[in-house]
């Protein structure tokens, strides 16, 4: 059994990272091919991608969509999750599962979906399209975040603050929300990643005059690889990472991932 | 004004003396309208529906300013969900609360004067003690220096001075629940309402809590509610005892005349250990317990048929048993039995006897006064009979 | 008997509603809505309502459009795009795109369920950085993930040079684009979500079951197979569903690491919507994409529920442990 756990766990690691390493190490070569073992090293990709004005907008892009569709998913997400937690209207699941359903799709049928969407409205190729499309695609994972933060909270808190004189509007300000902020932060920061990182909704919805950076490197693989690509690659993970570390860091990870920590 | 009960026992179903709001107790109804204006607070006619089921069925209390009153009960009895329809949390099917002459029954919780302690306690976790304390004021849009002046006044109130800035998941049991009864108490409601306070502490912390918080309500002289299970910390804290069953009171009262003059069988059984023993009236002043053995009762009789079959409550502390031996006479008011079981614990004693009735009748004292009889005996329990109540069942 | 007079201004005119609802039921315990809580309730629902279901009314409706040269598509109501995809080609493009997403769900789950098992029984000093390990491979953009196994199984930088390094082979070769490297950047994409699903289940599996399993003279591979497996059936399901169809909407992976004929439907999808601009066809493969999707998690989850019901797990023990 140890040997069968080790060689399971030991490919799994592997099988994760090795494509990673890779990319790390074709960002670093001097030359544009891979020869083992890596001979030169050289930071000209890195400095390639700050210079080159398309790279650099497409970062923008990528950013300012990003940014604008997390806020926009928890713009939907907040009041969905408050209404459907605190006054439990008969339709519930109804209205939760339509908070859902966006994200249950595969992105290649919402992206057409959309795309037909936009062209019928007559509003075609304008970044707004890729942020309402992200906005509500992703709007599902603030929804299940905050809705597993507001059922953690004690509900006699809230009573305790209407007895003590809050109205519900005082309430929800003074305590339901700074209560609720670690949860709201996971579902943006969580949006804004996959926000970051979606290509085929984004292609499709704008794709041609709008470039997002992963719609950048899913072109410039067409001309064949260069080290930018990679270069960009290894900054891009970096950016989900170091957001994924401070979703760590606010917690709440294992209980997430449902696991049951009564006997840690 | 009350319900259910239907004894014309001596406890009735009315606050007993010196808490009485109105009048001297004549029978017939009182001036509602008088009751109303006066101070305090008036339940009139709760009921709770929740669907099919009914939690409160049909209550009406009038509480004095300044008493402390506990709402006591078994689990699903209604006490919560009463105490809530006081404090606006929850809205009444029908009825109305009053208090100080205000009908208040439509407002919602945070319009009313009240301030109340959960059974979690309910701390506001991203506040720390200071915070969670002067969270009322602020609502209130009290000035700073007001609220920080109020804040170390209640600090002091409840013997937490210096722990301030503490968050509160870094406070033991006792402090948690001592900033939750200074944050009810920050704006000086006219009501202090208690939902199980003590429940979630160990046992030595509540006897002590019990007494503190006692002192600090009588000080404050602050209209009081509690709801609470345990019989022991209704006796210990209380002006009056309002035992309630299947959302409705069984009687209400000071405590220690619940206890000594309980009105039924519930109330006899719920406010501590007795023996409950069916008779059946031989005469005025006389009643035959297990249809056999005659034992005089005084005045509680009155009103009962030649016949009827009524049941005695009577306390394991108040029998005694005799040891008997076949020449003596038998002492009245006794009943004979055998010996089943003795508990003998030192400081007390409990003595089972068979008496022919369906349970054994227990006997219990001092360790001091314990009896000479061993398991087997024959022996006499005696019953005084100033000491045996009459219970509806 | 008078009623009190009301002194208090704000029960004056108080209707049954309560405008500032703070959570007080009604008869039944449920809130009665003010105005201003159905608008924070229904806003939200209006905006999913509009860009997410009539954008799928639409799309629907499309697959039944005309398609007009040039890559424009008029209102109407024919079946072209229908038929075609009921067509040989598409067919066999619809039958190799579930092989193949069967084929992925398989090794991705025969490797993940061993795998969160391990996972779920290691102290958390190995357990936090494996989970943050496979979390972080599912932040990784999908075109990413695309582009470093074309790099790993390319010619020019891949582990081939190792292999050439090492003096195992002569010169390097090219996996990609092929079948098998499409099939291991699916199985990359789909894993973290394999164990994320399994995660719960397994880690919820008390430990002193399997002990005892132990101490009755299972091995440790016994105890595996006929205690754990039984035990976390339902999520075993969930992920192999789950990775089916999230691999079969998976459009950039074949993309880049297959040839056409490795493309799977969703790859058509977007192919048609874009490149060919037959927007009303690609509609229609997304309806049929979806469909199956349905079908497919309908029909398992119903066969699964129906085989567990009234059966004891404790057979599936004792039969297996005999």
């Amino acid at each position: 059994m140890r040997a069968l756990r080790a060689a399971v766990v030991t490919f799994v690691v592997v099988f994760l990272t090795a494509p990673l390493l890779v990319v790390l190490m074709a960002s670093f070569n001097r030359e544009r091919y891979l020869d083992f073992p890596v001979e030169d090293y050289s930071t000209q990709w890195y400095s390639n991608l700050v210079t080159d004005g398309q790279w650099r907008s497409a970062v923008d892009n990528s950013l300012l969509i990003g940014l604008a569709s997390a806020t926009l998913a928890v713009l939907i997400a907040l009041p969905l999750a408050y209404a459907v937690h605190t006054y439990r209207p008969r339709l519930s699941p109804v209205l939760f599962g339509l908070g859902v359903l966006p994200f249950m799709l595969p992105p290649v049928i919402s992206a057409v979906g959309m795309l037909v969407f936009w062209n019928r409205v007559g509003h075609v190729g304008k970044i707004e399209n890729v942020i309402v499309a992200h906005g509500v695609f992703f709007s599902t994972v603030p929804l299940i975040t905050i809705t597993l933060g507001l059922q953690a909270i004690d509900p006699a808190v809230g009573e305790a603050a209407t007895t003590l004189g809050a109205a519900p509007r005082q309430r929800f300000r003074t305590v339901t929300l700074p209560l609720l902020l670690p949860s709201i932060v996971t579902g943006f920061v969580a949006a804004f990643v996959l926000s970051l990182n979606e290509y085929i909704i984004a292609f499709m919805v704008a794709g041609f005059s709008v470039e997002t950076l992963p719609i950048k490197i899913f072109n410039s693989l067409r001309y064949g690889f260069t080290p930018t690509i990679a270069a960009v690659s290894v900054v891009f993970t970096l950016l989900s990472i170091v957001a994924l570390g401070a979703l760590a860091r606010f917690g709440g990870l294992e209980r997430l991932l449902g696991a049951d920590l009564s006997d840690r | 004004m009350t319900d259910t009960t239907e004894t014309d026992s001596a406890a009735g179903a009315e606050p007993a003396d010196g808490t009485d709001g109105h009048g001297d107790g004549a029978a017939g109804a009182t001036p509602l309208a008088d009751a109303l204006a006066s101070a305090g607070l008036v339940l009139d006619g709760l009921v709770k529906r929740f669907g099919p089921v009914v939690a409160v069925d049909g209550v009406s209390l009038e509480i004095p300013p300044g008493a402390l009153v506990s709402f006591l009960g078994p689990s699903g009895c209604g006490k919560t969900t009463l105490l809530r329809m006081v404090a606006g949390l929850e809205r009444p099917t029908a009825g109305r609360v009053v208090l100080d002459g205000r009908d208040v029954t439509r407002q919602s919780a945070h319009e009313r004067d009240i301030g109340m302690v959960f059974q979690s306690l309910a701390l506001f976790p991203h506040l720390d003690v200071r915070r969670n304390i002067g969270y009322p004021l602020r609502i209130k849009g009290t000035d700073r220096r007001t609220t920080t002046a109020r804040v170390d006044e209640l600090l002091g109130l409840v013997h937490l001075d210096g722990l301030g800035r503490r968050p509160v998941r870094k406070l033991s049991g006792g402090q948690r629940q001592r900033v939750a009864i200074a944050r009810a108490l920050a704006c000086e409601p006219s009501l202090f309402l208690l939902d199980e306070p003590m429940s979630a502490l160990d046992a030595n912390l509540r006897e002590a809590l019990q007494v503190e918080l006692r002192l600090l309500q009588q000080r404050l002289a602050i209209t009081t509610i509690m709801v609470t299970h345990d019989q022991r910390e209704a006796m210990t804290m209380s002006d009056v005892v309002v035992v309630m069953n299947e959302g409705r009171v069984e009687q209400a009262g000071p405590p220690l005349e619940v206890y000594r003059s309980p009105a039924t069988a519930f109330v006899a059984r719920f406010m501590g250990a007795t023996n409950l023993l069916p008779a059946k009236v031989h005469s005025h002043e006389a009643v035959k317990v297990g249809g056999r053995h005659p034992v005089r009762v005084p005045a509680s009789v009155h009103g009962k048929v030649v016949g009827a079959d009524i049941v005695l409550s009577l306390r394991p502390g108040d029998a005694t048993v005799i040891a008997v031996d076949d020449t003596a006479p038998a002492d009245p008011d006794t009943i004979p039995g055998e010996v089943v079981f003795v508990r003998d614990l030192g400081t007390t004693f409990e003595c089972f006897v068979d008496c022919g009735l369906d349970e054994p009748l227990v006997a219990a004292g001092a360790g001091r006064d314990h009896p000479p009889v061993v398991q087997g005996d024959t022996v006499a329990v005696h019953l005084p009979p100033d000491r045996c109540v009459v219970v509806a069942t | 008997m008078s009623t009190p007079a009301v002194r208090d201004p704000a029960t004056a005119g108080a209707t049954a509603v309560s405008p500032g609802g703070d959570g007080r039921g009604g008869d039944d315990g449920r809130e009665r809505l003010g105005w201003g809580q159905r608008a924070i309730l229904w806003l939200p629902v209006g905006v999913l309502a509009i860009f997410f279901l009539v954008p799928f009314g639409l799309m629907l409706a499309t697959s039944f459009y005309v398609r007009v040269e040039g890559g424009f598509y008029e209102p109407g109501f024919v079946f072209d795009s229908w038929s075609r995809l009921f067509s040989d080609v598409y067919i066999g493009r619809t039958l190799f795109s579930l092989r193949l997403c069967l084929l992925v769900a398989l090794l991705t789950t025969a490797v993940a369920f061993p795998f969160t098992w391990f996972l779920t029984r290691m102290r958390a000093r190995w357990q936090v950085p494996l989970l943050v390990l496979v979390l972080g491979a599912l932040t990784l953009s999908e075109v990413i993930v695309a582009f470093s196994w074309d790099l790993i199984l390319g010619r020019a930088t891949g582990i081939t040079n190792i292999a050439v390094w090492l003096g195992l082979m002569s010169e390097p070769e090219a996996f990609t684009p092929g079948f098998w490297s499409v099939v291991a950047g699916l199985a990359y994409t789909a894993f973290p979500y394999a164990v994320l699903t399994l995660f719960p289940s397994l880690d919820r599996v008390d430990r002193e079951l399997t002990e005892a399993a132990e101490t009755l003279g299972a091995t440790p591979r016994r105890t595996f197979t006929t205690v754990v497996v039984p035990l976390c059936r339902q999520a075993l399901v969930a992920a192999f569903l789950l990775v089916f169809v999230f691999t079969l909407g998976s459009n950039i992976i074949a993309q880049v690491l297959g040839r056409p004929q490795h493309w799977t439907l969703a790859v058509v999808i977007s192919d048609q919507a874009t490149m060919s601009a037959n927007v009303p066809f690609a509609a229609a493969i997304a309806m049929f994409v979806t469909l199956i999707s349905l079908v497919v998690v309908g029909v398992v989850s119903f066969a699964g529920s129906r085989s567990w019901v009234g059966r004891d797990d404790g057979d599936d023990v004792v039969a297996g442990a005999v």
